[in-house]
């Protein structure tokens, strides 16, 4: 979330689409309920079902999942051509005015660069022009044909409501009064807050949905602003923590990249980092990353990283190919994997295809997976008839279950939506022979740096140098580790200001905030972003102050906000370019003559004096403003195209030639299995429910009793063509597997009609398995494909093809 | 469960004395706001967690609804029903329970001294240790909320948390509801509330939404914002201008006494008759008579 | 007296009114009807509630309630069949009872002669009938234990009215019963020992008698 939870209530126009927030975002939700009875708000809930959300919208619109990109270039389209946009936002804090290089072109569905045989673009013309000393060109007339602002016209020009209408089945009056609801908000008096999660992410271009809103919220002048913002709703209490922390092959904390093989050195590594502006004026933040990376370094490997050594930087992996989830089980797959470690993860019930998981896993010599429950994953070999078709005869893999404790068994963090991480103490200890996720780590380290000790091996140095200084080194603590991601100084440091003064932190001393991170080894962090949540003041994440001076919902005093303990990020831009804030009413921080002050912490040089310099609001972006066009960050292109999902039973309205995301990535053997729309010719659509969370609480009698057992939602035609009424069982087929379920048949989910031709969905909620306290079900992921987006790879969950048939009456 | 004082009691089922009236609580109501639920069953969660109940594991059939049905240990049920209405979807969502009457149709039909009572903050109750399991209080309620369980033959419903409300908190279902659509407070202030609500609703376009309280039964501490107060029944069936069954108000309440003058009338006839003719018995000479017949046709 | 009744039973003629297995059948009726008018009256009216007691409980009363009345319909069941053809209603009832005052009255030699049951009889037979078939009907319905939940809640509530206001009236005509027992002398014995005496019949069954005499022959 760029802005938080509570900041929900200001919003006056409440857009939740790719998400359904009441089901999945239950108790957040609240604060959109606060923002219709408190401040008048207006919800608009886009979805292809009628969820529990749309029940207390003021407006719904239904979609052909799949079609998001369609239906937000629409918006995009109707805002720009109605001139209903905040244009002196605009020109001031986005790209708008930069002009694009020669050479950049879109023709028949593809960016400039293509190269088919790779699936992939050269990027190089996606860039703005520059001049002599390096700076972007711009042209604030917005006459020039090949600025952002004139080529974005150009590109979504095509996104007319009729063409909506043909792509997403969304009725164009529908369409329309979504539009002129959210263009409400394109004056600076009132703001539009977007609320979405996987429905948005779940696709083979997920990415590009999140690009669309981020332009729309430019153009309107929503970000930095109270009730504003673009707002991921995650969907555990702790995943922002795990993507703050780069639980990825690719990354290391605090979203810093893992150095790839080719960078073999810290500085050839840290070549592409850091990023220097390119307009004058610009701070660009991102210039301080070594001083980032080294202080991780130095959290890492303690002593043993110098200046010499490069602060370790040989120890570290390199990353030669991206190991996400869908390409592990590939690697298992082919059998070029020995050993699995499944940590708080049910892979067998949450990646796609099934079948192809038991067959990878069954090639591996050990499985290990810590978790409090007994998950399907630790009994993949089991044999459950259709619903998990192993032969435990065959499968030689030794399973080993280390059982972990539950969340109110041990104290930490948890880090939630809106980027404040709240620290939990322990409710109860831990049942049985459980131990916490942290012992089962230290002893497993502990052993194998005894092993490279004793037996020595390759490359024993990344293990050998770990900085391991912990009270008791088998059993870490969270507050101990907490410290050491707030990071220290390492030695005496020096105010910058006056070095004849007394430092400003002695050796040891805990780090105020990540503005005082060194890069010469004198400071370790482990998170910089997290920097400042626990200082010499005291664990800053276990404050509990609920006040709310401003009545903003900024809570300064509860817990601690990344980065910065920030609530609104981007603020900078609630103010015009004088440092006056465009609207009294959604103030947040203002140019007070001497400093920037308001009621949150400044998202910016706190004494940028903005009548001197002409510093943009977006200090992360080396342009220093909102990128409308994305230069060469995101694999699709700089804006976002509609490509069909992988299985999709519509032609794709938009060019003939480019079916589905040209750069999508798809592994050899799983293109021969998407299914085609004449076998398969109903688009289903997985999800959540409220009454359970993923595949924990079926073990809990009480979920079980509010939702006992497996389902499929269907429409009222579809049931009536196929002869299913509501509580017979039926089959639902993909061209990967099968399940068996029992139908709920609704008004809710109703046929889209897509250039003249109905498409039925069949919505498929996730929760059930094969052990727990619910009636045993079929998981989706016997039916979903295996591909993802081509930026994160977030597999295809929200549109594929099925089949659907009446096996009987209710069993 | 009795959770407050015999002193907080204003009326007991199956009882002729007058109830104490030294203690004048505030009405306490509770409201739920059906244009604010999401449906999440936060608060069937939260009625078994504090209630220690733990209905069956049920199946799907179709629907959203589960437990499909109130029950002995689903004291509250979240009904759905899809509502269209010139061309526009709604999907109405209600949370089901007990009403909590001002006049109870419950306990006028209890025929079990004090298995329910109602407290003077409007709370009716059942004592479960003074349950017969008759089931006469389903029978009586307008609402069709209680439960008799099989297991121990004894009526169950929602306590409105009476125990909670006692030590001043909000039932388990208030405290649990993440986007406020429960409330709770006094009556004169959830009346308040929702007045606010409703102005929000017709500045939606609902220009028939309104507050349930149903006078038929004397108001109740149970209430509900509805977007279509003209229209109740849409929301699954709840009653329009509900009240105790004239059955039921005939048979408990008119019949009593009629039925007790007449067998008391029919008492004191016999008494009074055979005080006053005396036994009728039989004399030599009808034996006469009879041994005189026998003896004719013997003859 | 005693020795007078004596010398006189010596010379009277005795008939038997009731057979033993007549006899069995009406007092286990009786005794159904009494404990079900006891546990009855309970869930009636709240000053009864204390008779629950001799049952037990509240809990007992309302287990035990519901079979006491399958066993009372069972019984009159075989009372019915065994006296149904002697309370078929005849145009001398009628006749009886326009004469009821006389009856009330002593006066006997105005009420047209009766057969073995008279009209009251007869009607006691009809109201405890139909009572007992309503009240076996609509106690089904209340039968929270096992058709809780079998009847539509409409029907459940027309059957506790119709229970109450049927047992009522059973309760009122047990009474009249009753006490029409103990007002004519030797009707009890008649139920309890089973013989009256010649005099009995004349003066209650006249044509009862007639017809006996005549079966003698």
């Amino acid at each position: 979330m760029t802005n938080g939870w509570n900041d929900i209530k200001n919003a006056d126009v409440v857009l939740v689409m790719g998400g359904n927030a009441a089901e999945a975002h239950t108790c957040g939700f609240k604060w959109v309920t606060e923002a219709k009875s408190g401040n008048g708000a207006k919800l608009i809930v886009v979805d292809p079902r009628f969820t529990r959300t749309a029940a207390v919208s003021d407006l719904y619109a239904p979609l052909r999942p799949g079609s998001d990109i369609a239906f937000l270039g629409g918006i995009i389209h109707y805002l720009l051509s109605n001139e209903k946009i905040f244009k002196d936002y605009v020109l001031a804090y986005t790209n708008a005015a930069f002009i694009v290089k020669e050479g950049f072109g879109f023709e028949d569905g593809l960016f400039s660069g293509y190269n088919a045989e790779k699936r992939d673009y050269d990027r190089s013309s996606w860039d703005y022009e520059y001049d002599e000393a390096g700076q972007a060109k711009l042209d604030p007339t917005l006459e020039n044909p090949r600025c952002v602002f004139n080529l974005l016209k150009v590109h979504y020009s095509r996104y007319t409501a009729e063409m909506v209408e043909k792509t997403c089945g969304t009725p164009k009056d529908l369409f329309l009064k979504v539009c002129e609801l959210i263009a409400t908000t394109a004056t600076g008096a009132k703001t539009l807050t977007s609320l979405y999660a996987l429905g948005w992410t779940q696709h083979s271009k997920g990415s590009q949905n999140i690009r669309n809103i981020a332009i729309i919220q430019l153009l309107l002048g929503n970000m930095g602003v109270p009730g504003g913002g673009i707002n991921a709703l995650r969907g555990h209490s702790n995943v922002q923590g795990i993507t703050d922390f780069g639980l990825f092959s690719n990354s290391v904390p605090g979203y810093l990249a893992m150095p790839n093989s080719k960078e073999t050195t810290l500085e050839e590594y840290l070549k592409t980092r850091a990023f220097k502006p390119i307009r004058p004026d610009q701070m660009s933040f991102l210039q301080n990353y070594r001083k980032f990376f080294v202080s991780f370094l130095k959290a890492m490997y303690g002593k043993n990283a110098t200046a010499e050594n490069q602060f370790g930087f040989d120890w570290l992996p390199k990353v030669d190919v991206n190991l996400d989830t869908l390409r592990q089980f590939e690697l298992m797959f082919q059998g070029k994997m020995n050993g699995f470690i499944c940590q708080g993860f049910n892979p067998l019930m949450s990646v796609p295809n099934r079948k192809k998981l038991i067959a990878g896993l069954s090639k591996l010599k050990y499985l290990v997976v810590m978790d409090p429950l007994h998950t399907e994953t630790a009994h993949f070999f089991e044999n459950h008839g259709e619903m998990n078709d192993a032969d435990p005869a065959k499968i030689a893999t030794e399973v080993f279950l280390l059982p972990t404790n539950c969340f109110a068994e041990e104290e930490g963090t948890f880090t939630n939506s809106g980027r404040v991480i709240q620290w939990h103490w322990k409710a109860a200890e831990p049942p049985g022979q459980a131990r916490t996720d942290i012992q089962i780590m230290a002893d497993l380290f502990l052993r194998l740096k005894a092993l490279y000790a004793k037996e020595g091996g390759k490359f024993p140095d990344p293990i050998m140098n770990v900085d391991w200084s912990y009270r008791n080194p088998a059993k870490p603590t969270a507050d101990e580790l907490l410290r050491e991601i707030n990071g220290r100084a390492l030695a005496d440091l020096p105010d910058p200001a006056d070095a004849t003064k007394p430092p400003i932190k002695k050796a040891g001393e805990l780090m105020d905030i990540f503005a005082q991170l060194k890069d010469d080894g004198t400071t370790s962090c482990a998170n910089w972003i997290y920097s400042g949540c626990y200082t010499e003041k005291g664990n800053m994440t276990a404050r509990r102050d609920p006040s709310d001076p401003s009545g903003k919902g900024i809570h300064p005093n509860w817990g601690y906000a990344w980065p910065a303990n920030r609530r609104i990020l981007y603020n900078r831009a609630s103010a015009d370019p004088s440092g006056k804030a465009w609207n009294a009413k959604k103030k947040v921080i203002e140019w007070n003559g001497s400093r920037w002050a308001g009621i949150d912490v400044p998202d910016f040089g706190p004494l940028i004096d903005p009548t001197q310099k002409a510093t943009g609001p977006f200090i992360m972006n080396p342009e220093g403003v909102g990128r409308l066009f994305t230069r060469g960050m995101m694999r699709e292109g700089p804006f976002p195209e509609h490509y069909e999902p992988f299985e999709s039973p519509v032609a794709n309205p938009f060019h003939t030639k480019v079916q589905s995301n040209p750069v999508a990535r798809v592994f050899k053997g799983d293109l021969e299995v998407f299914g085609k729309s004449e076998d398969f010719p109903y688009v289903a659509t997985t999800y959540r429910l409220v009454e359970h969370f993923h595949y924990w609480t079926k073990h809990a009698k009480m979920n079980a009793v509010l939702q006992p057992e497996l389902f499929v939602e269907i429409g009222e035609q579809l049931a009536k063509d196929k002869g299913i009424a509501s509580g017979d069982m039926v089959e639902v087929s993909s061209n990967r597997g099968r399940i068996k379920a029992k139908a709920v048949v609704t008004k809710r989910i109703r046929p889209l009609v897509c250039d003249g031709k109905p498409v039925h969905i069949v919505g498929i909620p996730i929760h059930w398995g094969f052990i727990g306290a619910t009636k045993k079900g079929f998981g989706a992921n016997q039916l979903t494909p295996y591909v993802g987006d081509a930026n994160t790879e977030t597999p295809e969950y929200k549109a594929f093809l099925v089949n659907i048939k009446r096996i009987g009456p209710a069993a | 469960m009795a959770s407050l004082q015999s002193l907080d009691v204003r009326n007991r089922s199956a009882s002729t004395a007058v109830p104490p009236s030294v203690r004048k609580d505030l009405e306490v109501a509770k409201l739920i706001d059906v244009s604010k639920c999401i449906g999440c069953k936060a608060c069937q969660s939260a009625c078994m967690a504090w209630n220690d109940l733990r209905p069956d594991v049920g199946v799907n059939s179709g629907i959203y609804d589960n437990p499909e049905n109130l029950g002995p240990a689903a004291w509250t049920v979240m009904r759905y029903t899809e509502h269209e209405e010139a061309g526009r979807l709604e999907w109405l969502i209600r949370k089901d329970g007990c009403m909590h009457c001002t006049d109870p149709g419950c306990l006028k039909a209890c025929p079990s001294p004090g298995a329910i009572v109602q407290y003077a903050n409007g709370i009716v109750d059942f004592v479960q240790e003074n349950c017969i399991g008759c089931g006469y209080c389903v029978k009586g309620c307008p609402f069709n909320v209680p439960r008799i369980s099989k297991a121990d033959n004894r009526a169950y419903k929602c306590t409105l948390c009476s125990d909670r409300v006692a030590v001043g908190q909000s039932p388990a279902c208030a405290k649990a509801c993440p986007t406020g659509a429960i409330v709770f407070g006094s009556k004169e202030s959830m009346v308040d509330h929702a007045q606010g609500r409703i102005k929000d609703l017709q500045s939606r376009g609902y220009d028939k939404a309104g507050l349930y309280d149903p006078q038929g039964v004397g108001g109740t501490h149970v209430m509900y914002v509805l977007h279509h107060a003209d229209r109740p029944e849409l929301y699954s069936g709840l009653p329009n201008n509900p009240e105790i069954s004239p059955m039921v108000a005939l048979w408990k309440g008119a019949l009593k006494p009629l039925s007790m003058i007449g067998m008391g009338m029919a008492l004191l006839a016999g008494l009074f008759h055979f005080v006053t003719k005396g036994p009728n018995e039989v004399t030599e000479a009808d034996e006469e008579n009879a041994r005189k017949l026998k003896g004719r046709d013997a003859a | 007296m005693t020795t007078s009744t004596e010398k006189v039973a010596v010379v009277r003629d005795t008939y038997t009114r009731y057979n033993p297995s007549e006899r069995a059948n009406h007092w286990l009726v009786v005794v159904c009807a009494l404990l079900l008018m006891l546990s009855g009256l309970a869930f009636f009216h709240p000053v009864f509630f204390w008779l629950t007691a001799l049952f037990g409980g509240g809990q007992a009363a309302r287990a035990i309630h519901p079979w006491i009345g399958v066993v009372l319909a069972i019984s009159f069941t075989f009372m019915g069949i065994r006296f149904f053809r002697q309370n078929i209603w005849t145009k001398e009832d009628s006749e009886w009872m326009s004469h009821v005052g006389d009856v009330i009255n002593h006066r006997e030699d105005k009420v047209p002669e009766a057969g073995r049951f008279n009209a009251a009889q007869k009607l006691v037979f009809y109201v405890m009938f139909w009572s007992v078939v309503t009240l076996f009907l609509s106690g089904l319905v209340l039968w929270q234990h096992y058709f809780g939940d079998a009847f539509p809640i409409g029907l459940q509530r027309f059957a506790g009215l119709v229970h109450a206001v049927m047992a009522a009236a059973m309760i009122i005509t047990m009474i009249i019963h009753i006490y029409a027992a103990i007002w004519n002398a030797g009707s009890v014995r008649a139920m309890t020992r089973g013989p009256v005496t010649g005099g009995w019949l004349w003066k209650h069954h006249r044509r009862f008698l007639r017809e006996e005499v005549g079966g003698r022959k």
